[in-house]
């Protein structure tokens, strides 16, 4: 039936409709370079190198379900999550805008991991702080503040103390220094005023340094930072110390240090809080006293939701036990009703309530004043979709605003339909008729291109735009090499019927091989490319498929159609 | 209208000029790739896709000049910061340093540009991060697509024409290749993934031009009568032959790309003058370097091993 008019036309109109049909019903697949949105690559953060691979390929398969997850849970619509080569997940998430892109990025990114230690007393610690300060001399020299960079020592302590002091109880109250020597004479030259504080500190410090640097070099480079915390407000937060935000760095590459980990008292860590105490002049870092071990992790929780706390109108977030999480968070508590407990996440201390009584079922987190809703929204959001096996790098983000990918659909449309009435005008001047004919094939090419895109749920990209535009000027190279053959036959004397014949067989060869060529280097540009070439590639593969189609069957069936009512010996425009 | 209808050119005669010509653009850009390594550090201009680092296009509502946005990211110390297409766009360009993570570059420019300019004031349109690592693949993955599109290709021509053919086909669009990459040395175009898209692209493109000659070829040497001609004849008569399609076909492609070049969207800008510059050296290469190499290579496995019916005949000839 396909050899008929009557069948030809029948196909084409199918093909046409099947098409159509595709377009509309799936429509067309935007890339992420033509509707906004941010394309990421991560990898499991491995910087020396230790994971097996197949470590690795566990790790983002687990990773995988997480990210899914929380995607899931953020409601982006359509998002991309896939495995690349192994070792890597692939996010796309489309439609989004800068704000919602640095959320999501951060939703990706955070570890999430929860857990529950109990806070020790103070003392515990500083009954090891010469032990530790020995290991720092060592492990660092014995002017291991200086040579890292702090310019004032002991002075620089004793001064934060008194600063401290301003802050926390108002200017004027006693000092009560735990410092060394140093920082004991430094807080006698202390004045009430924090400026005139200030330039005291640069006079006696600049006085000082010969002193302190040759004969009494600093053997307490640790304990020297570490504050005590006495304020009234510290009841509920006993088991801490306070460092100068200044001396922040310092104090955590301490205790970064395996060694001086080692150097601990057994079953002891220190940790950070995820928050600065203070404002203005003084900024100090919480550092908790905790037990080494957690008694409880996020992978026992239930559920998690952000609320608002009524009286204090602050974000925070609730969050449920399952059965066993219950049992064991009812135990631990039970026997240690009065003592705080640190809330940890990521390693860093959200918070460390006084426990008031037995709590088994459930509890919450508070995020502190002036945190934004959707903080806590994400907070809950991550810990009910569960902690990231390992941590994820990103290795490549690419990201397109909503308005520029606009602007390319609407220049590409453009550039195509003065790319395609460009062809149309060349190939009516030159071939008159038989240029219509190829005009109209064209058409139906174009329409075929992209249904095949729709049908095949392939994305159109900027790439894949130019591609069709440019399979545009390619489609009618089949188009041409038949005229080309026609004319020939026609310069040979041969009848118009015949000439038609021979020239669609003869120019069959040319196109075939000429297409195949194209369609394997596109098929290797798909598997090189990623995203937005790989669209590329997938409009130039069907683009040679569709022009096949349009040029030998369409145009010739166009041709039948325009030669039905003329003679064979009739001449034809072309 | 016809045109070239009946064009006799003699391009085969011709072909030591073509060779020269060829040379000439091949020799300069390779120079200039030589050039490149010691003034930009690469013999390409490579861009974040490839060498790693970060690309930020960003968007000003107020006019803001080059000069403001480089002074407001540290001067001349600070990341390369150039115009682009609309009024008030820029790109901002920083290489990746080794331990940062990817978006810590970005973060310090949009710190900086708020610091200079508030933070209402500019839109982050598109931003490129891309890890070293990421980049020393892409660069290794390109180079094997582009060597075994060669070598399918080569098969696939041996297989439907000749070995010969295939060799010649395989010349040509190696030629291609280089000249486009002398021409982005030159103008130290930056080589991106849609720059390479397009140079797999002319490979695919020159390689149809080629193809639709040597089909030519092939018939002619198929027709009566066609052992006795000189294939030099032979040869030119199929490149004058397809002529006409030769011209119309580049003409029609290089119309949409112009269109796509004058009108199109900014971002492919550079894509799409390569594709152009790609269309036209494939053309010539089809003419002036595809056909004359299939007369060289005919001529060079004739004088290291005769053809097996020529040997037969003259051993016909001689009497035993």
């Amino acid at each position: 039936m396909f050899k008929t008019m009557r069948g030809r036309i029948i196909a084409i109109v199918l093909v046409c409709l099947a098409a159509g049909y595709q377009l509309w019903s799936n429509g067309l697949k935007l890339g992420l370079d033509l509707q906004g949105g941010i394309h990421l690559v991560l990898e499991v953060e491995d910087p020396e190198n230790t994971l097996t691979v197949e470590a690795r390929a566990d790790a983002i398969d687990q990773a995988e379900t997480v990210v899914r997850n929380r995607i899931d849970q953020y409601g982006v619509e359509e998002p991309l999550i896939q495995q690349s080569g192994g070792d890597r997940l692939i996010v796309e998430l489309a439609g989004i805008d800068e704000e919602g892109r640095t959320r999501a990025r951060d939703l990706i990114q955070q570890s999430a991991f929860l857990e529950f230690k109990l806070v020790r007393p103070v003392s515990e610690i500083e009954s090891a702080l010469s032990r530790i300060d020995r290991v720092i001399v060592n492990e660092f020299g014995q002017d291991s503040l200086s040579a890292l960079g702090r310019a004032v020592e002991g002075s620089g302590a004793g001064a934060s103390q008194q600063d401290l002091e301003n802050i926390l109880f108002g200017a004027g109250a006693d000092s009560t220094t735990e410092g060394d020597s140093v920082a004991a004479t430094d807080s006698a030259a202390v004045v009430d005023s924090m400026a005139e504080a200030d330039s005291a500190i640069e006079a006696d410090s600049a006085a000082a340094e010969p002193e302190t640097s040759q004969d009494e070099p600093n053997l307490s480079p640790f304990g020297s930072l570490l504050l005590r915390d006495d304020s009234p407000t510290a009841g509920s937060v006993a088991g801490s110390f306070l460092v100068d935000n200044a001396d922040y760095e310092i104090a955590n590459l301490f205790l970064e240090n395996p060694r001086v980990q080692n150097a601990f008292p057994r079953g002891i860590t220190l940790a950070w809080a995820d928050e600065l105490v203070g404002g203005g002049a003084g900024t100090y870092q919480r550092l908790y006293v905790l037990e080494e071990d957690n008694f409880i992790t996020g992978d026992f929780l239930d559920d998690a939701q952000a609320t608002r706390d009524p009286q204090m109108n602050e974000p925070l977030v609730n969050f449920q036990w399952n059965r066993a999480g219950g049992r064991q968070f009812g135990r631990v508590t039970g026997a240690n009703i009065g003592n705080s407990i640190a809330i940890i996440l990521d390693g860093r201390v959200v918070s460390a309530p006084t426990v008031q009584s037995r709590i088994s079922t459930s509890g919450q987190i508070e995020m502190g004043p002036g945190t934004p809703m959707e903080q806590a929204a994400d907070l809950a959001l991550v810990l009910r979709a569960g902690a990231l096996p390992v941590p994820l790098v990103i290795m490549e983000e690419r990201t397109v605003g909503p308005s520029l990918g606009q602007d390319s659909i609407d220049q590409g449309r453009l550039a195509g339909i003065v790319g395609l009435f460009m062809v149309l005008g060349i190939m009516i001047l030159y071939y008159r008729m038989a240029g219509v004919l190829a005009i109209g094939a064209l058409a139906i090419y174009v329409l075929l291109v992209l249904g095949g895109l729709a049908g095949l749920n392939a994305t159109l990209t900027l790439p894949g735009i130019a591609g069709l535009i440019l399979s545009i000027g390619m489609a009618v190279d089949a188009n041409v090499l038949i005229f080309e053959r026609i004319r020939e036959e026609l310069l040979a004397g041969r009848a118009t019927r015949t000439a038609v014949e021979e020239g669609f067989g003869n120019a069959f060869s040319a196109i075939l091989d000429a297409n195949i060529t194209t369609l394997i280097t596109a098929l290797i540009l798909f598997q090189f490319g990623t995203g937005p070439v790989q669209g590329f590639a997938v409009t130039l593969s069907i683009g040679i498929v569709a022009s096949f189609f349009s040029a030998l069957y369409v145009t010739r069936t166009f041709f039948l159609i325009y030669l039905s009512g003329k003679k064979s010996s009739d001449p034809i425009s072309i | 209208m016809r045109i070239f209808g009946s064009a006799s050119y003699r391009f085969i005669e011709g072909r030591k000029k073509a060779y020269i010509v060829s040379s000439i653009a091949i020799l300069a850009g390779v120079v200039a790739m030589v050039l490149n390594i010691s003034a930009i550090g690469s013999w390409q201009n490579y861009g974040v896709d490839f060498e790693g680092g970060s690309l930020v296009q960003v968007g000003f509502s107020q006019d803001v000049t080059t000069g403001d946005v480089r002074s407001a990211l540290g001067g001349a110390n600070g990341p390369d910061v150039t115009e682009f297409a609309g009024e008030n766009e820029f790109l901002i360009r920083a290489p990746q340093a080794e331990d940062a993570t990817v978006n810590q570059v970005r973060e310090e420019i949009e710190s900086s540009l708020t610091q200079a300019f508030g933070s209402d004031s500019y839109v982050v349109e598109r931003t490129e991060l891309v890890g070293p690592k990421i980049g020393a693949e892409l660069q290794r993955k390109a180079a094997f697509a582009i060597l075994v599109s060669f070598a399918l290709t080569l098969v696939y021509i041996a297989i439907r024409f000749e070995l010969r053919f295939g060799m010649a086909a395989v010349i040509a669009t190696m030629h291609d290749i280089l000249i486009t990459l002398g021409f982005l040395a030159i103008f130290r175009v930056e080589i991106s993934l849609p720059t390479v898209a397009a140079i797999l692209t002319i490979v695919g493109y020159s390689l149809n031009d080629t193809i639709v000659v040597f089909d030519r070829v092939r018939e002619n040497m198929n027709k009566k009568g066609a052992r006795k001609r000189e294939q030099i004849d032979l040869v030119n008569q199929s490149i004058n032959e397809t002529l006409p399609r030769t011209i119309l076909t580049s003409g029609t492609t290089l119309a949409v790309l112009l269109a796509l070049l004058v009108v199109g969207p900014a971002v492919i800008r550079d894509f799409s003058v390569v594709l152009i510059l790609g269309v036209m050296i494939g053309t010539y290469s089809s003419i002036f370097v595809a056909s004359p190499a299939l007369i060289d290579i005919d001529r060079r496995m004739g004088e290291k091993k005769p053809r097996r019916e020529k040997v037969a005949k003259a051993e016909d000839a001689i009497p035993t």
